[in-house]
C-alpha cells in the first residue's frame, strides 16, 4: 500500500509537466520558476534543519562503542571502533561516510532445523548502498558540465573514466546504469524481505521511486529519446547566471526530468535523505569516547541552589545547641 | 547553539559548494553557441538543408553517425536515403565534413560547450583548416 501510494505520487509528478508543457505551454513555469523555488526551499530547509539540530543539547557522552575502549596501557584499544581522540572520531566518521563501515558489519540470523540459531554476515545491503551512493555522486558531479562555462578540465577525465567501456554513441556511462540497478535493488529488497517490508513506510518508497524515475528519464534522454543538449545547457546556464531563457526545441522529457529533480531537491531537507547532514551531527558518531578522561558537562545544567550541611549548621548552630543537638563545629 | 562555530562553518562550506556554479560563472553571459554554416559547399546549396531536419540533427546526429558506421562497416550498405528521399553516401569524412568543412567553427563549437570530445578523430581525418 505504501509503495503503491508512492508510485502514484511519482507518476503524478511525471504527468504534471507532460500536461503542463505539452498541453499548456508552461515552459517558463517548469523550466525556470520550479527549479529556482526548489533550490530556495532546499537551502532554507537544510540551513534551518541543521541549525535546529545544533540547538539541541547533548546531555551525555554517548558515542557508540564497538570495540575495546582506551584503558590501561597494556590493553590494546580499538582506535577506530572506540575512538578516544578527535582524530579517531574523524577517522571513524570518514570511513563511515565514504565506505559505510557500519553496514559492512551487518549480520543476519536464521532459525535452522534443530532448532539452531545461526548468525552470518550479510554484505548485500552494504554493497547496494555503496554502489547507489557512489554512482549517484558521480552522476551529480558529471552534471556540473551543464552549469559551468568553460567546463572545468577534470570533468573530461571523470567522463572518460565513467565511459571507458566505449560502447555505443553516446558512450554508455557506467555510473548511470549502476545507479538504476542499485536503486532497483534497494527497492526490491524492501518488497521481498518480509521484515524490511514490514517496517517500510511511504517515506521510504517515495524517494526510491523518485530517484528511479530520475535515473530512467536521464537514461532515456541520453540513449533513447535524444534531446538537444546545447539548448538544454543554454537553459541551465541561464539559471546559474540569472539571465534566464527558454530556448526553442527542448523536448518534454527534459521538463519531466527537471521537475523530478526539483522535487527531490526540495524534498531532501524534510525527509530521511537529510541523513547527509545528520550523520555528521549524530552524537553517537561525533563524540570521542573519553568519558573517563574529560568530564562531559551537560549543557542543560543550570546553577542549582544548594544548601550544604555546613551552611545549615552555620545558620542554625545556636538553636541546635540550645536544643542539645550535636554540632560538628563548636 | 552548541558547537555553533563548527556547525556554521560547515553550513557555509556546504552552501558555497552547492552554489559554486553561480560564483564560477559570475559576470559571464552565457550565449548559445552558433555553429557556423558558411562553408563553400553549403553556400552553393540551393536548399540549405542537412541530411535530416535541423532539429533532428541537433539532437540525434551522433546516433545517425553510429547508425551509418554500423550500416557501412557491418552490412556493406553505402547509401542512406533521408526522410526527404534524397540519397547520401554514408561517410563521416566525405559527406558530413564535405559540407561542414569547418570542423573547428561547427562541430567543435557545440562540443566544447557540451564538454564532449568525440574520439572519432583519432582515426578519421578532420578537414584541413587554418589553425586559429
Ligand atoms: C548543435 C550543436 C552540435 C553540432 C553542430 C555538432 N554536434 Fe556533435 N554533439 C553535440 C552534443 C551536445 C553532443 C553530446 C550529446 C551527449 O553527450 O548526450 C554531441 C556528440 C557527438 C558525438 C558523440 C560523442 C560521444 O562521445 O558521445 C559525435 C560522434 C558527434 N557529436 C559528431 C559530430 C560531428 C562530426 C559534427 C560536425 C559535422 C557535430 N557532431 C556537430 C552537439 C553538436
Ligand atoms: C548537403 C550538405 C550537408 C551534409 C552532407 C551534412 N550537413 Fe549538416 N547541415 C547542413 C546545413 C545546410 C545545415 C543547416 C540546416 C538548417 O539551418 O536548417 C546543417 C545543420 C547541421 C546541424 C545543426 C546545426 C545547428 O545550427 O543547429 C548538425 C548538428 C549537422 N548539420 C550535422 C551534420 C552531420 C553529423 C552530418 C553527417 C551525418 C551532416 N551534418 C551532413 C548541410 C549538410
Ligand atoms: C579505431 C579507429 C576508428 C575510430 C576511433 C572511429 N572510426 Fe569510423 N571508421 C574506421 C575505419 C577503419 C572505417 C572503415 C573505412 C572504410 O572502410 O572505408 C571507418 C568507417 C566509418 C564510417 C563509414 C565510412 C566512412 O567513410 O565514413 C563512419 C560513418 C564512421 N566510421 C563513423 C565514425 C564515428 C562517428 C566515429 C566516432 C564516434 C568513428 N567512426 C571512430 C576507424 C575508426
Amino acid at each position: 500500500m505504501n509503495a503503491i501510494l508512492s508510485l502514484i505520487a511519482v507518476i503524478g509528478l511525471v504527468l504534471i509537466p507532460l500536461i503542463g508543457v505539452k498541453g499548456a505551454n508552461l515552459h517558463f513555469l517548469f523550466g525556470i520558476v520550479v527549479p529556482y523555488i526548489a533550490i530556495i526551499v532546499f537551502l532554507i530547509g537544510v540551513i534551518s534543519r541543521v541549525m535546529k539540530w545544533g540547538r539541541v543539547p547533548v546531555p551525555f557522552c554517548i558515542p557508540t562503542t564497538c570495540g575495546q575502549q582506551q584503558s590501561l596501557p597494556w590493553i590494546k584499544q580499538s582506535k577506530l571502533d572506540n575512538p578516544s581522540t578527535t582524530s579517531g572520531v574523524v577517522g571513524r566518521m570518514l570511513l563511515e561516510v565514504l565506505l559505510f563501515r557500519s553496514l559492512f558489519s551487518n549480520t543476519k540470523f536464521e532459525l535452522r532445523e534443530g532448532p539452531k540459531l545461526s548468525y552470518g554476515s550479510t554484505k548485500w545491503l552494504w554493497l547496494g548502498g555503496l554502489a547507489f551512493h557512489w554512482s549517484f555522486f558521480i552522476v551529480l558531479v558529471r552534471h556540473i558540465r551543464l552549469f559551468t562555462e568553460p567546463v572545468p578540465a577534470f570533468l573530461k577525465n571523470v567522463e572518460a573514466l565513467d565511459g571507458f567501456l566505449q560502447v555505443g554513441i553516446p558512450g554508455v556511462l557506467i555510473s548511470g546504469v549502476v545507479l538504476l540497478l542499485a536503486v532497483t535493488y534497494l527497492f526490491l529488497r524492501r518488497v521481498f524481505v518480509p521484515q524490511v517490508r514490514y517496517i517500510s513506510l511511504a517515506a521510504d518508497y517515495f524517494p526510491l521511486f523518485l530517484i528511479m524515475s530520475i535515473a530512467i528519464t536521464g537514461i532515456l534522454m541520453r540513449y533513447f529519446l535524444r534531446v538537444d543538449l546545447v539548448s538544454i545547457k543554454t537553459l541551465t546556464m541561464g539559471l546559474v547566471t540569472f539571465n534566464t531563457k527558454i530556448p526553442e526545441g527542448i523536448s518534454v522529457i527534459f521538463y519531466i526530468h527537471l521537475l523530478l529533480v526539483s522535487t527531490l531537491i526540495a524534498y531532501i531537507p524534510y525527509s530521511k535523505i537529510m541523513h547527509l547532514g545528520g550523520v555528521l551531527l549524530s552524537p553517537t558518531r561525533n563524540l570521542p569516547n573519553n568519558s573517563r578522561m574529560v568530564r562531559h558537562v551537560n549543557p542543560w545544567n543550570y546553577p542549582v541552589e544548594v544548601h550544604t550541611y555546613q551552611e545549615y549548621e552555620d545558620e542554625f548552630r545556636d538553636k541546635m545547641k540550645n536544643a542539645g543537638l550535636p554540632v560538628e563545629k563548636e | 547553539m552548541y558547537n555553533g562555530g563548527k556547525i556554521i562553518a560547515g553550513l557555509i562550506i556546504f552552501v558555497g559548494l552547492f552554489t559554486f556554479p553561480i560564483f564560477y560563472n559570475m559576470g559571464k553571459t552565457s550565449a548559445m553557441p552558433e555553429p557556423k554554416l558558411d562553408t563553400p559547399v553549403i553556400k552553393q546549396l540551393v536548399e540549405k538543408r542537412c541530411v535530416e531536419s535541423k532539429e533532428y540533427m541537433r539532437a540525434n546526429h551522433m546516433q545517425l553517425l553510429d547508425n551509418w558506421r554500423d550500416l557501412v562497416i557491418r552490412e556493406g550498405n553505402l547509401v542512406y536515403e533521408s526522410t526527404g528521399g534524397k540519397k547520401y553516401i554514408m561517410s563521416l569524412q566525405n559527406t558530413c565534413m564535405h559540407c561542414h568543412s569547418n570542423k573547428k567553427e561547427f562541430c567543435d563549437k557545440c562540443h566544447n560547450y557540451a564538454n564532449v570530445k568525440p574520439y572519432c578523430w583519432s582515426c578519421h581525418i578532420p578537414p584541413k583548416e587554418n589553425e586559429i
